[in-house]
């Protein structure tokens, strides 16, 4: 006679279980004692079941045979006929209904391809918006408050996340705002003037994968993006010095205005952001 | 009453004979079949939870001040879908037991599938004439990748919104299209205005739907074909050997269903998984560092890190770099996957109905090949949080990158060659001892031993692949009333550790221990950045008071001593 014990004891568990569960609802909840009782209930039921399974009911191996899965020749012959019940005999008709099935398939076509149009509104056409960004001639810089960014604000070294002024959510727009040191700085082939007080802006916008490049490390001048480890060179033009980005983060041309604001002399010049088909005709 | 009914039925459809051969069906037992039924389980629970949780779950990105009960991000601004995520996790009842259980669930979904896969692959399962659900059990294992990713870009949070704009710069890369897709995927450049709502229809309608039915499909070619079985005493292909469906089996079954319930509770209820309050809401100019995706994208990741920076330009037009990693390597993977069943009949001129199972032990190159690829995954998912494993090493990442590129082609190799004649000498060894067939009974010791240790290898990945080091303390601890009467060290646990590290080495947050400036920092300015806030560190008036702050702050100090 098998032993009854375990299978009872597991039952038992889950009511207790149960009723306890009923109390920690009823008291408002704790999500580690209800993750624990719907353990204990849940496994009290499939340790019941599968030792009550073992030990009370039939336990004997039975064999069963494998009958093959393909059909007979004649079946196979039988099925064909089947389907060709309508050709044959008149060749005329068959060429008239040939051709009638050829328009049918042309009707559906013409049907598909018209459906697949009003997918179209599901978006807006892609160029203009990666070529631009809210940046323009004028401009302000300012913080993720608000704030704008007064020249001398920085110290050398010391870098600033920065929007254009209004825009402080768009996702294409985070810019660094980088205090460099001037004894490193290499401005590259006619940006001399892209820089203003010691100042420069790159894109915050990694250009492999669209992450945040979001860690600087002064003392070597180098960004990192913690997303895929692209390494970023800010003394010399942003070039990428490791990692899989194969562009540099876009340069953002900046200058002073009368107030003594940071502003955008314009646009980024090129599309920021990862790499796509046509970028090349966007530049 | 009940026979009436079933006569009732009987009469009017005929269901006897439907029954008995149900009840009748045999099915082989061994263990390692079940990793296919636990995918089922799986899936049970996650329509379960699932629905559950889209009966409070926003799925809108209108931006809204949060004013919920965790304290930490009350008044900021975020999506309404990630203030429904929160409310769910804090005011739902049983709302975090249910998301955690529906993440859980999902991990091990994947893990099933993907052991189940290797199960089939390395006994052959998939031969003639099982090539169509070989064919779709990869399919399955496709879509359950992709409703994973939509599942967890839905809650909008930092983590989330890093690994959606990650995503968007993959379509974006696709040659001649990409830029398009994107556009008419997400509503416009990222972040778009309908990329919520539409993860959300993809992922509680369309994906779970193809998945229900390919389920289903897979499971009637089953019932059709028939299991397949070890080979052993009295099993020929002709026949099949095992337990009948009713009783015992399908009672059995049930349990498995329960245990793996009481799992996943378990697991949901007392393991934290991506514990979304930290994050924060998504911002374009913010990232969370040692950002790691669910363990199934894992190898992705890695792809995508270890890829040099190389890409194919023909001006005006290129295919820039993310494509290959990404689209390139996995629609690689799939395809070689889809095509094995006929690759391999074609190149062993195998073209036989096969039901009688292979030992891996026994095959010198599909084994062999099989090794190689796991070793090469798992090059690349460890690749996928090289960042994270650099810190414990104390190595450079980028020294991490160089060995990881290596490794992805010499370690395949290796594996390769090690395990083929490890496996020759095993079968010559066996030829010279000319041993007698010895029928084992499906359960050859050297088989349980390579899949339990399969198994252990998969459940090791989905624990250590929380999208977090998990500190194992749930939210609820987090208000100051609840902190009463802990020490510093405690409290330093509960509510800092998490970001700052154990021992003040840094996670998210930047190391503050001997050497850094916090050391240097009054202990005024630190109980000042802890009460404000300060970059992605979320303001705390509401977790500590201010003693307490001082107790924390007293335990720093002790620990920069230390150190």
């Amino acid at each position: 006679m098998p032993n009854p014990r375990v299978p009872r004891v597991a039952f038992g568990v889950t009511i207790l279980s149960g009723i306890g569960l009923l109390v920690v609802y009823g008291t408002g909840g704790q999500p580690q004692l209800e993750g624990l009782l719907w353990f204990y209930a849940l496994a009290g039921l499939g340790v019941g079941i599968i030792v009550g399974a073992n030990n009370y009911l039939p336990n004997e191996e039975s064999e069963e045979e494998r009958h093959p899965l393909a059909s007979s020749e004649e079946m196979l012959a039988a099925a064909r006929a089947d389907f060709h019940r309508a050709d044959g005999g008149d060749e005329a008709l068959d060429a008239e209904r040939r051709s009638l099935l050829r328009l049918l398939a042309g009707a559906f076509a013409a049907i598909g391809v018209a459906v697949v149009f009003p997918i179209r509104s599901l978006g807006p056409h892609p160029s203009d918006d990666l070529r631009e960004t809210d940046f323009a001639k004028g401009v302000r810089l300012v913080t993720v408050d608000g704030a704008p960014v007064k020249s001398g604000q920085l110290g050398v070294g010391e870098l600033l996340t920065v929007f254009p002024e209004g825009h402080t959510r768009a996702g294409d727009s985070p810019t660094l705002l980088i205090r460099y040191d001037e004894e490193e700085f290499l401005p590259a082939g006619g940006r001399a003037s892209w820089v203003t007080d010691g100042m420069v802006a790159y894109s915050k916008i990694c250009t492999h994968a669209a992450c945040a490049v979001g860690l600087y490390q002064n003392v070597t001048g180098l960004l990192l993006c913690p997303c895929h480890q692209s390494t970023f060179d800010v003394n010399n033009a942003c070039t990428p010095t490791f990692g899989p980005a194969t562009r540099p983060l876009p340069q953002l041309p900046i200058a002073i205005d009368s107030e003594g604001f940071v502003v955008a002399q314009s646009d980024y010049p090129e599309p920021v952001g990862p790499g796509y088909w046509d970028r090349m005709n966007n530049v | 009453m009940i026979r009436g009914i079933v006569r009732a039925f009987d009469e009017r459809l005929g269901t006897a004979r439907m029954t008995r051969e149900v009840l009748n069906k045999v099915f082989p037992d061994h263990w390692s079949f079940l990793l296919g039924e636990v995918i089922l389980y799986c899936f049970i629970i996650l329509v379960a939870t699932g629905v559950y949780l889209t009966l409070f779950f926003d799925a809108s990105q209108q931006e809204v001040l949060y004013a919920g009960s965790y304290v930490p991000l009350q008044g900021v601004q975020m999506s309404r879908a990630y203030a429904s995520a929160l409310d769910i996790t804090f005011s739902v009842r049983s709302g975090l037991v249910v998301r955690q259980v529906h993440h859980w669930a999902a991990l091990l979904f994947a893990a099933s599938m993907v052991t189940h896969l290797l199960r089939t692959f390395f006994t052959a399962a998939f031969r003639k004439p099982r090539e169509l659900n070989w064919a779709v059990g990869v399919t399955l294992l496709m879509l359950a990748m992709v409703n994973g990713f939509t599942g967890y870009s839905l809650v909008d949070d930092q983590l989330s919104g890093t690994g959606l704009r990650i995503g968007y710069s993959i379509v974006l890369s696709i040659p001649f299209v990409g830029p398009w897709l994107s556009s008419l995927l997400l509503g416009g450049e990222f972040p778009g205005a309908d990329i919520i709502s539409r993860l959300f229809v993809l992922h509680v309608m369309i994906v779970p739907s193809i998945i229900t039915l390919l389920l289903v499909v897979h499971m009637v070619i089953l019932v059709r074909q028939k299991h397949t079985q070890f080979p052993g005493r009295g099993r020929r292909e002709g026949n099949i050997i095992g337990l009948r469906l009713w009783p015992t089996y399908a009672m059995k079954a049930v349990g498995v269903f329960f245990l793996t319930g009481a799992v996943l509770a378990l697991m949901g209820g007392l393991i934290q998984i991506n514990p979304i309050w930290m994050f924060g809401p998504f911002r374009a100019a913010d990232v969370s560092s040692a950002s790691q995706p669910d363990w199934y994208v894992g190898w992705l990741e890695g792809a995508l890190r270890l890829m040099p920076a190389w890409e194919l330009r023909a001006s005006p037009f290129e295919v820039p770099n993310p494509f290959y990693p990404s689209l390139v390597l996995a629609g690689g993977v799939f395809l070689v996957l889809y095509a094995w069943p006929w690759m391999e009949a074609r190149l062993t001129r195998d073209h036989e109905i096969h039901h009688l199972l292979d030992r891996p032990s026994e095959r010198p190159v599909r084994t062999p090949i099989g090794l190689a690829a796991i070793s090469f995954f798992a090059v690349l998912f460890v690749a996928g949080g090289d960042d994270v494993i650099a810190v414990w090493l104390d190595m450079s990442v980028n020294t991490m990158v160089r060995i990881l590129q290596l490794l992805a082609i010499v370690l395949p190799i290796v594996v390769f060659l090690v395990s083929r004649s490890a496996i020759r000498l095993r079968l010559r060894k066996q030829q010279e001892k000319a041993e007698p067939f010895c029928p084992r009974v499906g359960h050859s010791r050297w088989e349980a031993r390579t899949l339990a240790a399969l198994v252990l290898v998969f459940v090791w990945f989905t624990v250590t692949s929380l999208s977090s080091p998990s500190p194992h303390v749930l939210p609820e601890t987090w208000t100051a009333k609840a902190n009463a009467g802990m020490s510093g060290a405690q409290m330093y646990e509960a509510a800092c550790a998490q970001c700052h590290g154990q021992n003040l080495e840094g996670v998210f947050g930047p190391a503050i221990g001997a050497g850094t400036d916090s050391e240097d920092m009054s202990d005024t300015l630190i109980q000042a950045v802890v009460f404000a806030g300060i970059g992605k560190m979320p303001p705390m008036p509401g977790v500590l008071t201010e003693i307490q702050v001082q107790e924390v702050i007293a335990f720093i100090r002790q620990l920069q001593g230390i150190g």
